[in-house]
């Protein structure tokens, strides 16, 4: 058993690694302070990986939903908000706890050890509401309402909050343009004092950004219950030990509810089963 | 709701998603998204 469960947790990361170099693979863009500016990135990818990384091959679907959520033409963003539905529809939060690279960046970070990791805390599940009201409000109402002179909106939450576009972005493209370095101000500070409270809580918690404030996992969480990838406890097998519920980093109980919304599918709860019960 | 059920309305959604997604392309949203994705966005790095 735990041969096992320590193999299948390192092929997921395998697999999250493969695919943030799969979707980050413009590697001259690193050395040459650019970013890929060919067609791929007409097409979105499931996780948060902002268009800006100098790798980055497609767009990153919640920078895109504030484009043409705050484009004068457009308003509403179909395009994107469809490709949404049909991931989450498909495989629900099995993107954010597969395929998206600041995930895995936070998941990295809190296996460095530390004195005491913090799980669930008084005022959590309130907090994990925060990232519905983020999605609302920085994703699609203020890049709709509050408009420049042309009509056209700025993309809030990448501006004030999103700490994934400073590190896969800001820090890399800053590094290497001098013009760059020149334009620095507040909103720089800003970001970056987020990007180290976001490693830093990662540390201590697990996957802080995508439990309370990341949009694009609120959406999804949307979809968990219908997704067409779910699990399923069998009640006749199960033996309620509970050992599910205490491997959960997500502190959700499978047994209670299986397809919760904050369950990314990382598959721990299936890994510490000793009855194999979560299929 | 059982798996089944809640698989087929997974798959419905699926295939809305699509759709939609399909009429944002038709309405020309992508190359707002390409103009994005291909230029620095100064926001989400923290200058602009």
């Amino acid at each position: 058993m735990d041969k096992r469960r320590k193999t299948n947790g390192w092929k997921r990361h395998r697999i999250q690694i493969l695919w943030a170099l799969l979707t980050n693979s413009y590697l001259v863009g690193f050395f040459q302070g650019k970013i890929y500016k060919g067609k791929l990135k007409n097409l979105c990818v499931p996780g948060l990986n902002c268009y800006s990384c100098p790798g980055a091959l497609g767009a990153c679907p919640i920078g895109a939903m504030q484009a043409v959520v705050g484009n004068w033409n457009f308003q509403f963003a179909f395009y994107v908000s469809g490709f949404l539905v049909f991931v989450g529809a498909l495989v629900g939060r099995f993107a954010c706890g597969w395929l998206c690279p600041f995930g895995l960046v936070q998941e990295l970070l809190h296996k460095i050890p530390f004195i005491k990791k913090i799980g669930a805390f008084r005022g959590d599940k309130l907090l994990r509401k925060l990232k519905y009201v983020i999605l609302l409000v920085f994703v699609i109402l203020l890049p709709m309402v509050l408009v420049d002179v042309l009509g056209q909106g700025a993309p809030y939450f990448c501006k004030f909050i999103c700490p994934a576009g400073t590190l896969e972005g800001g820090i890399p493209l800053v590094l290497w343009n001098e013009s760059m370095q020149g334009a620095l101000g507040w909103l720089y500070v800003w970001k970056n004092a987020l990007l180290v409270a976001t490693i830093f809580l990662s540390i201590l918690i697990y996957r802080p950004f995508c439990k309370y404030i990341c949009p694009l996992g609120a959406i999804y969480s949307v979809f968990n219950p219908i997704a067409v990838f779910r699990y399923q406890v069998e009640k006749e097998t199960c033996i309620g030990c509970g050992a599910c519920a205490k491997a959960c980093k997500m502190q959700v109980n499978p047994v209670e509810s299986p397809n919760h919304p904050e369950c990314i599918r990382c598959g721990a709860c299936k890994r510490s089963c000793p009855v194999d019960a979560i299929r | 709701m059982s798996r089944r059920q809640s698989s087929r309305t997974g798959i419905c959604a699926a295939v809305c998603g699509l759709l939609v997604a399909g009429y944002g392309i038709y309405r020309g949203e992508v190359s707002v998204v390409l103009g994005k994705a291909i230029n620095i966005c100064m926001e989400c790095i923290g200058i602009g």
